[in-house]
């Protein structure tokens, strides 16, 4: 039993098999083992040779007479390497000498062999290293359970441990059997991270080394709610745990039941609480927690997991599944936000040098008119079957604001020539994510019809903090002074304005920001689903009274630390059991 | 070639082959290699300059990775030693590892 600590992402408790996804492809950590289970890792060996040549046997077959030739030398060359008794001696050996895993003592031994090929100066021998790395994968597979690839046809439970989550792999999951989620990066704002809330999937991230720990259908216990991550728990844990599992499933069944009470302070303040989806089918589970609308449609999925663009049909029916889900609230729908990641980088020559300040989100669109294009038609025709709103992401300054509504005035007209119905007067929004849209909000705000404070991104830029990076994570945070003025003065100009504004981001869905928030003036927040009957909850149980002195004190406070540790002891006085 | 005679059963046979045929000891011949010595009940070994192997681990004879041209000493010891040395002297410097492997 080996206990790890790292941060708590998303609430819940999972106990299930571990279903490891290695990014990079076939490289095994070294891990010990203790020398009682030096005979069992020695028989995983032999009954990896043995699954292996049973297997290639069969491929050996299937390849038929008639093909022979080469194919069926290299199966054969293959099938007497597997029958090697030297072979298998020197893994075995190897284990038994080095107490390291099958997985690593294989790994080893035949990148060896590879690598001596590898030296030889005739080109005959040196290539033979590629039959050897395939001998490697073959066994491998066998050892790790041939899993890996196959996270989109799962057909047991299985908690997911990574490295490092990347969306086109999250996107893949199939929440029926994903129980659980750990990685050995990341932060709170990680995509793992949001994902694993949206889909209400306990998850543990920044555990550095888990994935050296953990060997593939290992149990393990995701405790989401504290970040604790137990590897191979003894039976006593495992009960505790379970015992656990069932008090916390009790305590989400009881803030189940305020599902149909408003949310509305002690002192008769009315807030509106909506939805973050990602995927069309969560607006269900937005509906079923009591959320009042959809106050962040992210869109990026339909762009992920695939090798072409997605078609006009198809945002037209993401986007029409959920409208008629939602019926006649709201559904504000955001704009493509994809950069700094594996789908803008890819297309280019060469990887941009700083991304996360190149061409992301709105100005990757800016910059590809047809694809922005056909993503704004399909809005548009979604318009008229509900009440939909469009927002834009990363708005820096006013020149992009100008140029987004004329390309969606562009669009607009199109859709007239071609006699389409949309919503003339569709609400406009934009996202204030970035220090310059915050400072300039005033002026913005002349220009749109609603802002929604993107608190991850706002917090990201305004500190300099790459909130993925765990050298630096630690310095981020929204409690940060620099981040809670511009917020501030966002709500100010919003209502002098006298426009919408609401919270999308990860502090709405943080039950310590929620009396600062009120207090600050916002009515209007937006959160991932499972997390609204908390939310709701604690906004039952204060007064706008008390929310106003909390925003007081907190924005005469200087010190990050200070305002953190004044919010949560504030928070849980009010509701202790959400801490 | 020498023969040596241990006991009644256990004889020692020695031989040295040259490898000819273009593409060297690769992975192909060194399955012919191991195959037909792994017919024989004699323990078999081969060695270049630096390193001595079992006959009949593909794994081991492959790492030898004999080049053509190369000269490598085969030594069988057991009953059957002296059609070890003939099979396999056979293989390599006659056949020039051409027939398919059986």
């Amino acid at each position: 039993m080996e206990i790890k600590k790292g941060i708590a992402v998303s609430p819940g408790i999972s106990i299930a098999k571990a279903l490891i996804i290695d990014s990079e492809d076939y490289r095994i950590p070294r891990r010990s083992i203790k020398v009682s289970q030096r005979a069992d890792e020695i028989q995983r060996v032999r009954n990896a040779f043995k699954d292996a040549i049973g297997e290639l046997t069969e491929l050996e077959a299937a390849q038929g007479k008639a093909e022979g030739g080469k194919i069926k030398d290299i199966f054969a060359v293959h099938l007497r390497f597997l029958h090697d008794r030297s072979l298998r001696k020197k893994i075995t050996d190897l284990v038994h000498s080095d107490l390291v895993t099958a997985e690593y003592a294989v790994s080893t031994i035949l990148r060896e062999i590879a690598a001596h090929f590898s030296k030889v100066k005739d080109a005959y021998i040196s290539e033979r290293a590629a039959d050897i790395y395939d001998i490697e994968r073959r066994l491998l597979i066998q050892l790790l359970d041939r899993k890996r690839e196959d996270i989109e046809h799962l057909t047991e439970e299985v908690t997911i441990i990574a490295r490092e989550l990347s969306p086109i792999q999250t996107a893949g999951f199939d929440r029926n059997f994903v129980k659980g989620i750990a990685s050995d990066a990341g932060g709170r704002t990680s995509h793992a991270a949001i994902v694993a809330r949206s889909l209400g999937i306990p998850a543990v991230v920044a555990l550095e080394n888990l994935t050296e720990s953990v060997r593939g259908g290992d149990t393990v216990i995701i405790d989401g709610n504290h970040g604790i991550v137990i590897v191979n728990p003894d039976d006593q844990t495992i009960r505790q745990y379970e015992e656990y599992e069932k008090e916390f499933a009790e305590l989400e069944h009881k803030l189940d039941a305020i599902r149909g009470k408003p949310a509305v302070t002690r002192d008769g303040v009315k807030i509106t609480l909506l939805g973050n989806i990602e995927f069309h089918d969560e607006a269900e589970t937005v509906l079923q927690k009591g959320g009042q609308g959809i106050g962040l449609y992210r869109t990026e999925y339909l762009y992920l997991n695939r090798q072409s663009e997605p078609t006009e049909e198809e945002h037209y029916q993401a986007y029409a599944e959920t409208v008629s889900v939602l019926q006649d609230r709201p559904v504000i729908i955001r704009t493509l936000d994809l950069g700094a990641d594996k789908y803008t980088q890819r297309k280019r020559f060469a990887p941009e040098p700083n991304p996360f300040l190149g061409l992301r989100s709105i100005r990757f669109c800016l910059q590809n008119l047809t694809m922005f294009k056909t993503q704004l038609r399909a809005i548009l025709r979604a318009s008229v079957l509900g009440d939909v709103r469009i927002m834009f992401p990363l708005i820096t300054n006013l020149h992009e604001v100008m140029q987004t509504k004329m390309i969606l005035r562009d669009v607009m007209e199109d859709l007239d020539e071609e006699s389409i119905a949309y919503n003339k007067d569709i609400p406009i929004g934009i996202m204030i994510e970035t220090p310059s849209s915050a400072l300039t909000a005033f002026s913005l705000a002349r220009d749109v019809d609603f802002f929604s404070i993107g608190t991850n991104d706002l917090t990201q830029y305004t500190l300099a903090v790459d909130r993925g990076n765990e050298l630096v994570a630690a310095l981020y945070s929204s409690s940060d002074p620099a981040v809670l003025r511009l917020i501030r003065m966002v709500i100010q100009d919003a209502h002098k304005a006298q426009i919408d504004i609401s919270v999308c981001g990860e502090m709405a869905s943080e039950p310590e920001y929620i009396m600062l928030l009120l207090g600050m003036g916002i009515r209007t927040l937006s959160l991932t689903a499972p997390m609204i009957p908390e939310i709701k909850q604690m906004i039952r149980s204060v007064t706008m009274e008390h929310c106003n002195n909390v925003a007081r004190k907190v924005l005469g406070m200087n010190s990050e630390r200070q305002i953190s540790n004044y919010l949560r002891a504030a928070a849980r006085k009010i509701l202790p059991e959400a801490f | 070639m020498r023969t040596e005679h241990d006991s009644l059963e256990n004889v020692v046979c020695e031989t040295e082959v040259e490898i000819k045929n273009a593409e060297g000891l690769h992975m192909r011949p060194a399955m012919q290699f191991v195959d037909i010595a792994s017919q024989f009940d004699s323990d078999i070994t081969v060695s270049n300059n630096e390193t001595e192997v079992n006959g009949k681990s593909i794994m081991e004879m492959s790492m030898l990775a004999a080049t053509c041209g190369t000269k490598l000493k085969i030594k069988a010891e057991g009953s059957d030693a002296q059609r070890v040395i003939n099979a396999l002297r056979e293989l390599v410097e006659e056949k020039l590892f051409s027939e398919p492997a059986p």
